[in-house]
């Protein structure tokens, strides 16, 4: 067979277009999954016992099942069971928050837990209370601790939102599934999406590495 | 008035009994050393004034503040208590100067301007004018003490805390926090320090006292007792230490 560079060409304009939206999903779920799973960490950690279990029960919850079923579930079910209609958009992005948010949780978890409970010792001592020493002592030495495993996810989350397709969001992966079906150039157009994909977690992993050297982990 | 009294003060990790019905009144200007053999519950008393521990049974007043009182009240304790660690537990993303400044700053809210100026001072006390913008990795064990102690001191206690401060450090570097130490009690502070520096408790020190068991066994002038203890128990733990 021959490679034929013009089916790349035509098709750029969608694909890129798909790229768009793969982009906007994951920064928008990535932003507020780290918000969940900040404050599921935090209370996994430092809750008390109900704080504790609740978090504890979400993140196993999400763990314990896959997130095509996860979105699925947002997408299909939530309207019959909450009477909400939900495009898929919004479907999309809440999977990633929900989803990320757990895998996050546990990596806020381990990060804070890993610092040397001398520091909060010497915090406390000070006079401090427990909010503060979080704030000022522990968790910057935590957050520099959370990079690499932080960056991992963040690119798991990326490839993730390939799994939209079943929904219908116009991302990336279901771009080159459209223009595929029209034109049934599967090697052009797959190495094509496989190089988008390349592209965005490269700079993903370029931002995280430039991150990690002006922030030495402690 | 004392300044620490502990009465009756029991503590418990578990079934382990660690402190056995304490009673220990410090007055303000004593510089206390704490002696005995590991396990005899000398860093668990001290690390009771501040309630970085719990205690079980009695009570233990710091300041006219009961330990066992609201959170803010132990915050207050805190306050008056410095503490110093064995192993220094400096903040490692703060250079020794913010390191310092941190305690004024969020505890006693002065501004960063202020904080950092009387930072300077402090460090210059201890011997480190010229250490402000290192990193705690950036310097040897004595000097992240000396920074530690710093620390401690910016918040302005009326008390000082020393938990084995030179148990982790070289010999050659234990003269230097040694010395500073000195300097602070010839300043009259309050002093209450677990060590096993027995020239530092001969020449510093007001008071030994030598715990055994969770108890206070012998309670007394350092000179004396070090010269001269019928304690067979203090005698023998002397012999392995010196």
């Amino acid at each position: 067979m021959e490679f034929d560079w013009s089916v790349i060409a035509d098709a750029m304009p969608a694909l890129l277009g798909g790229a768009r939206l793969t982009i906007l999903i994951t920064l928008a779920g990535l932003a507020g999954g780290l918000l969940v799973g900040f404050v599921a960490g935090l209370m996994r950690a430092y809750g008390n016992r109900l704080l504790n279990a609740i978090a504890f029960l979400y993140i196993e919850l999400i763990r314990g099942t896959p997130i095509v079923v996860q979105v699925m579930f947002i997408y299909f079910a939530l309207p019959v069971l909450a009477d909400v209609r939900v495009n898929p958009m919004t479907a999309a992005i809440t999977a990633i928050v929900v989803n990320a948010g757990a895998y996050i949780a546990e990596i806020v978890r381990g990060s804070f837990l890993s610092v040397h409970k001398g520091l909060k010792e010497a915090g406390l001592a000070l006079g401090l209370p427990m909010w503060k020493v979080l704030v000022y002592i522990i968790g910057p030495v935590a957050f520099r601790r959370m990079i690499p495993p932080l960056g991992n996810q963040f690119i798991v989350s990326l490839k993730d939102t390939s799994l939209f397709i079943v929904i219908g969001v116009g991302e990336l992966t279901r771009q080159g599934q459209e223009i595929m079906a029209a034109n049934f150039r599967a090697v052009e157009i797959w190495t094509a999406v496989a190089i988008l994909y390349l592209i965005m977690t490269g700079t993903l992993t370029l931002i995280l590495r430039v991150t990690e050297k002006r922030m030495r982990i402690l | 008035m004392s300044i620490v009294e502990f009465r009756q003060v029991t503590k418990t990790f578990g079934p382990v009994v660690v402190l056995r019905e304490v009673d220990l009144a410090i007055d303000p200007g004593e510089v206390v050393v704490l002696i005995g053999p590991s396990g005899s519950g000398k860093s668990t008393l001290l690390r009771c004034i501040n309630a970085l521990e719990e205690i079980n049974g009695g009570d233990l007043i710091v300041d006219g503040i009961s330990v066992r009182g609201s959170r803010s009240q132990v915050r207050q304790i805190r306050q008056e208590a410095g503490m110093v660690f064995q192993q220094f537990n400096l903040f490692p993303q703060m250079t020794a100067l913010e390191n310092v400044a941190f305690g004024p700053r969020r505890v006693r809210g002065l501004s960063r301007a202020e904080a950092t100026e009387q930072a300077r001072e402090l460090l210059a006390k201890v011997g480190l004018a010229d250490r402000g913008h290192h990193y705690p990795s950036e310097l040897s064990g004595g000097q992240q003490q000396r920074v530690a102690i710093a620390r401690a001191l910016a918040v302005k206690p009326k008390l000082m805390l020393f938990d084995e401060p030179t148990s982790a450090l070289d010999p050659e570097l234990r003269h230097e926090v040694l010395r500073v130490m000195q300097a602070l009690a010839e300043d009259g502070m309050t002093m209450i320090v677990v060590t096993h520096e027995m020239a530092f408790a001969r020449q510093v020190g007001t008071r030994l006292i030598f715990m055994e068991d969770g108890k206070i066994s012998v309670d007394g002038n350092p000179a004396q007792l070090l010269a001269n203890t019928d304690n067979p128990r203090l005698k023998d733990f002397l012999q392995h230490v010196h």
